[in-house]
């Protein structure tokens, strides 16, 4: 078991201590280098933030925090000895992988990410490595994706049998939101999309940043009847709540990785699941341990007792850290 | 494979029956033969394949993966076959979560009718490789018998029904000459043959149902009365080989009463309550006690029954009247001339499973109300009256049988708790606990309804609970203990599963009292004495 001085897991976030700096902090710390923008990793009230130009945007129209530095993918940063470099992790727009190196070895802290490809952000990139710290919202084996296409054509495909209805798709408003409706686009489907006034200002800085989405209308002060046939956006928190009553007969859908299961779709009253999500499915999680081959895998979240499981019959080091406070589950 | 699979996914999460029934006729409309007779067989329950067991899978599964993978899924999904369904790793160079239309439902079927015990899980899974994750479920569902995606039989047929423009209840009338995948009756169904032929076989005809009584009072003289039996109804269909028992749904539930349909050798179709021997509702002045509908209901819902069920919960049907009687088909005959026929049949039949439901005696409608009010002490729901002149007629047609029933007793409750509804309710706080005041000052929950108030009335009690939510648990709010409730229930009865030990039989909000103070609100104490 390897057990670097120098980078020390704790339940608040990862502690880098030639650094002086905390990683994914959860409470207020000077200094923070932030993974991605989703609250359980970047929260307000740091001193000082690192992380990716997209995310230091994300976290200053959540938070409305002022001090960072901008860390373009695969510069490097010297920090009180260790070397930091931020890598795309094909989470979500401007998610990072952060490499640290230091007395000749090297940790890879992912965040969260995800494997298949993502029309609003740049894919995963592998790094070797010797300890890789790993998420495992999915970390089970019956969490196995279905290909996105294909779940976006059951969501048309409903559509399309009710032009009298709309369809009203609950997705995370950072990141799920943007990449299902860029994958929409993708599938031929240019109509205008209503959004939840909750998303319009991430749909906007998304498009600042250049994700083209076609025409994004509010949903917000509209006739029923104009949305009929069309499709809606919403926070999954929106979804069976006062909000929705306004529009016409929507089929509620959902786009989550939790979809896979009956019971959470029945517990969300979901008519339509979507599996689309922005995490690793148990195939990606082992394949990339496979791939990266470490010394040692750290599982920071989720389901870590079967990915530790796995990781032990397969004759590789693991262990898994005790981290407060993530996993939002709207955000699968 | 992948059409049907899909279709019991939308069952699965369409809430509303209208959708329900769109997806069953979409389905039967356009999958190919003989498919769809065979999900018309499994969807109505007559698909018993019963090829493995659940063990069996468990083996499958532990061939194929990792065991405690394997528990900690199952320890996070639930259901075995989702489980499994989920799990299943594909052979090597297959590709993941496709269904590659290989296999067909009835080349599934055929399978799955000729295997072995032994041979079942390796023949079960090959199967498995060829489908996606809804398909490996469906397949499993299918394998172990039961699909359990929350329809019933008859919902089954009225989708069939609809997707070919036809009268369920003509459907009904030759279901029980048709075998899976029941060809004659899609050649009937498209317009390729005549309707197969029902005869000398047992099938459901619909109920005539009864208005609730609005007007002050009816004249005896157009009008018979009975007492209100507070159990299930149940159509008895016997051909003088066969018999079969119904529900009011239309549901097939000789299974759950096999004494019933074993004691009845007429050939003749007739109409009862259902009901448990016993003493808690109605005396002998009204034609005989039977126990309450709770025992009733320990009775209900199953698919088999132990002799143990049969001598705690005696069933027995109290008839109402009479639909064949032979091959003679009696429905379009006035009442008062159809009851004769009925007290002419009762005799024969054996007496300690049926007897007939008395007529009341009274003078005029005066007499009646004072009969009907003296019931409470007997715990009779009501009365029924039925005009004399009226043809046995499907549905509930205005003005030929009423339900009288003893007017509501009330209680003025405390909400406690709210959760939200479903359907189109599902964004309002519609289903409300509600609550009595013990000695102590506590309020204990004594029930929960979710009806009984109109549309501005929900939106009001919506706004309430939001407003004055104190706790969320989950789906659940707690409110302040502010609001009370005026609630009307039928009875209320003795019950040990709740902490009051009462329970009320259909309760409904009669009135939101916002003039009331909380602490004014009923007494535990009180509702105990209502306890009939």
């Amino acid at each position: 078991m390897i057990m670097p001085h120098w980078i020390e897991p704790h339940p608040t976030g990862i502690y880098v201590r030639p650094a002086d700096a905390w990683i994914d902090p959860s409470v207020p710390r000077e200094r923070a280098l932030v993974t991605h923008g989703h609250a359980d990793h970047a929260r307000g009230g740091h001193g000082h933030v690192w992380a990716t130009e997209e995310t230091l945007a994300i976290m200053a129209l959540r938070y409305g925090t002022a001090s960072g530095t901008a860390m373009p993918y695969g510069e490097e940063e010297r920090m009180g000895g260790v070397s930091i470099r931020y890598v795309p992790a094909g989470h979500v727009l401007g998610s990072a992988q952060i490499v640290l190196e230091h007395a000749g070895e090297r940790v890879v802290v992912t965040g969260d990410y995800k494997r298949r490809p993502d029309p609003t952000c740049k894919p995963f990139e592998p790094v070797p490595c010797d300890i890789f710290v790993t998420e495992a919202t999915f970390g089970l084996p019956v969490f196995r994706h279905p290909d996105t296409g294909s779940e976006v054509d059951r969501l048309l495909g409903a559509l399309h049998a009710h032009p009298d209805r709309c369809v009203l798709v609950g997705a995370y408003a950072l990141g799920k939101a943007q990449r299902l409706i860029c994958e929409l686009r993708a599938r031929g489907h240019h109509d205008p999309i209503y959004i939840h006034g909750a998303m319009e200002r991430m749909c906007a800085l998304y498009a600042d940043f250049g994700v083209d989405m076609g025409v994004l209308r509010p949903a917000t002060g509209v006739p029923a009847k104009e949305m009929r046939g069309h499709i809606i956006v919403s926070p999954p928190s929106a979804l069976n709540d006062r909000w929705s009553r306004r529009l016409p007969d929507p089929i509620t859908a959902m786009a989550s990785g939790w979809m896979r299961v009956r019971q959470r779709a029945r517990q969300r009253n979901v008519e339509l699941p979507l599996v689309i999500s922005d995490h690793a499915d148990w195939d990606e999680l082992t394949d990339t341990i496979r791939e990266i081959a470490p010394m040692e895998t750290w599982i920071t979240h989720g389901r870590e007792e079967a990915l530790l499981h796995w990781c032990m019959t397969h004759q590789m080091h693991a262990r898994a850290l005790e981290m407060v406070g993530r996993e939002d589950e709207d955000e699968g | 494979m992948r059409q049907f699979s899909q279709l019991l996914d939308g069952l699965v999460y369409t809430r509303s029956r209208n959708g329900k029934l769109d997806l069953i006729a979409n389905y039967m409309r356009e999958a190919p033969d003989p498919d769809r007779g065979w999900a018309l067989a499994a969807l109505t329950g007559n698909l018993d394949l019963k090829a493995v067991k659940a063990s069996a899978i468990g083996e499958m599964i532990r061939d194929r993966t990792d065991p405690v993978l394997f528990e900690m899924s199952r320890d996070y999904v639930g259901d075995l076959a989702e489980t499994v369904a989920l799990l299943w790793p594909k052979p090597e160079g297959q590709p993941e979560e496709v269904d590659d239309g290989s296999l067909t439902l009835s080349a599934i079927v055929e399978r799955l009718h000729g295997v072995s015990r032994a041979a079942a899980p390796s023949t079960l899974a090959a199967m498995m490789d060829h489908l996606d994750a809804s398909g490996r479920f469906a397949l499993l569902k299918l394998a172990t018998g039961g699909l359990r995606v929350g329809i019933s039989a008859r919902l089954a047929k009225t989708g069939f029904a609809q997707a070919f423009g036809l009268d369920v209840d003509e459907v009904e009338e030759c279901w029980h000459a048709l075998s899976p995948p029941y060809s004659a009756l899609f050649d009937w169904a498209e317009g390729r043959s005549d309707r197969p032929d029902p005869a000398g076989t047992p099938f459901f005809r619909p109920f005539m149902l009864a208005h609730p009584l609005e007007a002050e009072s009816v004249d005896l003289g157009d009008y018979a009365a009975e007492w209100k039996w507070d159990g299930i109804r149940i159509q008895i269909v016997g051909t003088g080989e066969q018999t079969r028992l119904y529900s009011r749904a239309g549901d097939d539930i000789t299974g759950s009463f096999p004494e019933i349909a074993q004691a009845f050798v007429a050939h003749a179709v007739l109409d009862g309550e259902l009901l448990v021997k016993g003493e808690f509702q109605g005396a002998k002045e009204h034609g005989g006690a039977a126990a309450s509908f709770n025992a009733l209901q320990q009775r209900l819902g199953r698919k088999a029954v132990t002799a143990k069920m049969m001598d705690d919960y005696p069933a027995f049907v109290r008839l109402y009247d009479i639909l064949l009687d032979g091959d003679e088909d009696l429905r379009a005959l006035p009442w008062e001339q159809r009851r004769p026929r009925l007290e002419t049949i009762v005799p024969t039949l054996d007496p300690d499973r049926f007897d007939i439901s008395v007529l009341i005696e009274a003078a005029d409608f005066e007499g009646l109300a004072d009969l009907r009010a003296g019931a409470r002490d007997a715990a009779i729901e009501g009365v029924m009256l039925k005009r004399r002149d009226s043809p046995y007629v499907a549905g509930r047609k205005a003005a030929l049988w009423y339900k009288w029933k003893r007017d509501p007793l009330t209680a003025d409750c405390v909400m406690m708790y709210a959760q939200r509804g479903h359907g189109k309710r599902s964004s309002f706080y519609s289903d409300y606990t509600f609550g009595c005041w013990t000695e102590d000052g506590e309020l204990l929950p004594v029930g929960k309804a979710y009806s009984g108030f109109t549309d501005e009335e929900l939106k009001w009690l919506d706004r309430f609970v939001r407003g004055h939510t104190v706790n969320r648990f989950g789906p659940v709010r707690e409110v302040e203990k502010s609001l009370v409730l005026e609630v009307a229930f039928d009875s209320i009865h003795e019950s040990k599963r709740h902490k009051s030990g009462l329970a009320m039989r259909f309760p409904r909000i009669a009135r939101i009292r916002r003039d009331k103070p909380a602490a004014e609100g009923d007494t535990v104490a009180g509702l105990k004495r209502l306890v009939s």
